[in-house]
């Protein structure tokens, strides 16, 4: 049996205290792009170390962040993510094995668009300095500039481009 | 004061906390039906603005609750990550992202989160961000200059628009409540299943009364150090509020005695701190007291610490802020230094002295005075500062 979501004012509320806590507790919004950056780097680091060495992205980062790059707030942050949808799931019983996707396409077109989807989500992220969590929704709880631009730049340019993407969800 | 990190919490118990936070921001996101990318998506084809709700009630719930918890003095605004603005990169990354959502139907939060419930297009979408990252990598000494180039650091949304921070929030608040109600009646057009169909009305119409009344308290909420620094200037509370004060003998005394539990705040400007400075005197601004970096000098144990200025204005102001901060053992030295100067370093006797205690009196003056002007230049006009050792807060994805 697959349980209703919760009302999406609440579920705004209790994730706006999450939010909260974070920044109580470590000065720092929430955030989900910067683990995939920690595990790109900490994976080159490991498979092709010479490279990682001297290549400015991978050096910056390593003067940026001490220690391991799998041993950040981030990463252990995105490890409770999982966790915390997983229980979710449980709890609710939205445990699934699928692929979902809009009536007029395959599946293998969705995943062959999520690939290419999470690559521009990536790439974007490192222009950003953040995600739709890390620069959007956290910068905007901080009041920061940079997280209303971002916020506006990604909302404004689903909306611009929608139409043309419609057969992939409608 | 928080945040708990870096003076309260060690770097592991920190890092233990932010596996915490994210099983409660998986959670939420799973609960709230971020999990789907058909719903996510669902957003810019008007038939399912969950994503909105639940987006902009969580981003004014945190952003309430920071100004709030900054006005009462229990969260340091400076000291919190506020991510740093470079406009030509923070637009174009949105805009790719903004592609990724419409292609890709999720971002990477809600992605990990589908993915924990076994969503394939989000294990996908989530392998395809890893390899995204690895690409932007491969290609960064491209356009690190644009990237890296035009920092504009930490700007507030408030002051790049030239509005009060009450202002804009509370603009923001009745925007968010607007879009709220247009979009619920768009929804009820468009999708004869909408979610929104099955809202409490009444429960709904109340909570954004609620959120009406909250947008008019952050309206008027004052930044807390304006406020503070307002109320120790008022005369009405500095009548209500008496301060202790020290003599210029007893400083003079102390300063002489180098007494140990002693500790003299000067809270003139640099300029006059050249002309005459106390040995051992800390030079701190008045808001100064505010910063962390003040806290381990001000805090000192067992110790009494004395504002000084020119007249004693600004250093009555100085103890009282102390004093609101949580600071004891306050004084302010009675008469400021032109007393100081008059009593002690240009003293002359008046005449002969007809009591006994005005024989001691004078006797120390004058000995003082020899001392005190000796020790002064030995001290070459220096006072100290602390040394700043405010650690950075990291933050952001980057």
């Amino acid at each position: 049996m697959t349980a209703r979501h919760m009302n999406p004012y609440l579920a705004g509320v209790l994730l706006g205290l999450v939010l909260l806590s974070a920044i109580f507790i470590s000065g720092r919004g929430l955030g989900a792009s910067g683990a995939l950056k920690s595990a790109a780097v900490a994976t080159m680091e490991t498979a092709l170390p010479a490279h990682a060495a001297q290549a400015p992205f991978y050096k910056e980062y390593t003067t940026e962040h001490a220690g391991n790059p799998l041993k950040q707030w981030l990463v252990f942050e995105v490890l409770g993510v999982l966790i915390g949808g997983f229980l979710s799931g449980v709890v609710s019983g939205r445990l699934t094995w699928v692929t979902e996707k809009g009536p007029q396409i395959t599946s293998r077109t969705r995943l062959a668009f999520a690939l290419v989807g999470g690559g521009l989500f990536g790439i974007g992220a490192q222009f950003a300095r953040g995600c739709t969590s890390g620069a959007a929704l956290s910068g905007m709880a901080v009041l920061s500039t940079a997280g209303f631009v971002t916020m506006l730049a990604i909302f404004g340019t689903g909306y611009a481009t929608s139409f043309f993407f419609r057969k992939l969800w409608i | 004061m928080a945040p708990l990190v870096p003076d309260l919490l060690s770097n592991e118990l920190n890092i233990l906390s932010g596996l915490l936070v994210g099983i409660a921001f998986g959670y939420v996101l799973e609960q709230a039906g971020f999990s789907s990318s058909r719903r996510l998506a669902g957003l810019f084809y008007g038939r399912d603005f969950t994503v909105l709700r639940v987006f902009f009630t969580a981003a004014i719930t945190a952003l309430s609750g920071v100004l709030l918890l900054g006005w009462a003095g229990l969260l340091d605004l400076d000291a919190i990550f506020v991510n740093p603005l470079f406009m030509g990169p923070a637009i174009l990354g949105g805009v790719v992202m903004g592609f990724g959502f419409i292609l890709g139907g999720y971002c990477p939060g809600t992605s990990i989160c589908a993915a924990a419930i076994g969503k394939k297009d989000a294990i996908v979408f989530v392998i395809g961000g890893f390899l995204g990252v690895l690409l932007y990598g491969e290609a960064y000494p491209s356009f690190s200059g644009f990237v890296n180039g035009s920092a504009l650091g930490p700007v507030k949304v408030y002051d790049s628009l030239g509005v009060s921070r009450g202002a804009f929030v509370l603009f923001l608040i009745v925007a968010a409540l607007a879009a709220f109600a247009a979009t619920t009646w768009i929804e009820r057009k468009l999708n004869p299943e909408a979610t929104s169909r099955s809202f409490p009305v009444l429960q709904h119409r109340l909570a954004a009364a609620g959120l009406l009344a909250l947008a008019a308290v952050l309206f008027f909420l004052p930044d807390r150090k304006t406020s503070l620094l307002a109320q120790v200037a008022d005369p009405v509370y500095q009548r209500a509020h008496p301060a202790r004060y020290m003599t210029a003998d007893e400083l003079a005394f102390r300063v002489l005695d180098t007494d140990p539990r002693l500790l003299v705040l000067d809270l003139r400007d640099e300029q006059a701190q050249k002309t005459l400075a106390l040995p051992g005197a800390v030079s701190v601004p008045l808001d100064g007291l505010f910063a962390k970096e003040w806290q381990g000098a001000l805090g000192r144990r067992h110790t009494t610490r004395v504002f000084v200025d020119e007249d004693g204005s600004r250093s009555l102001q100085g103890a009282l802020l102390a004093e609101r901060l949580g600071y004891d053992n306050v004084r302010v030295l009675q008469g400021g230094l032109a007393e100081f100067r008059r009593t002690i370093l240009e003293y002359e006797p008046t005449g002969p002295a007809t009591t006994a205690a005005q024989g001691d009196s004078d006797r120390f003056r004058s000995e003082a005075r020899v001392l005190m002007t000796k020790r002064i230049a030995d001290a070459k006009g220096l006072s100290s500062r602390p040394r700043k050792v405010v650690k950075k807060i990291q933050g952001g994805c980057s």
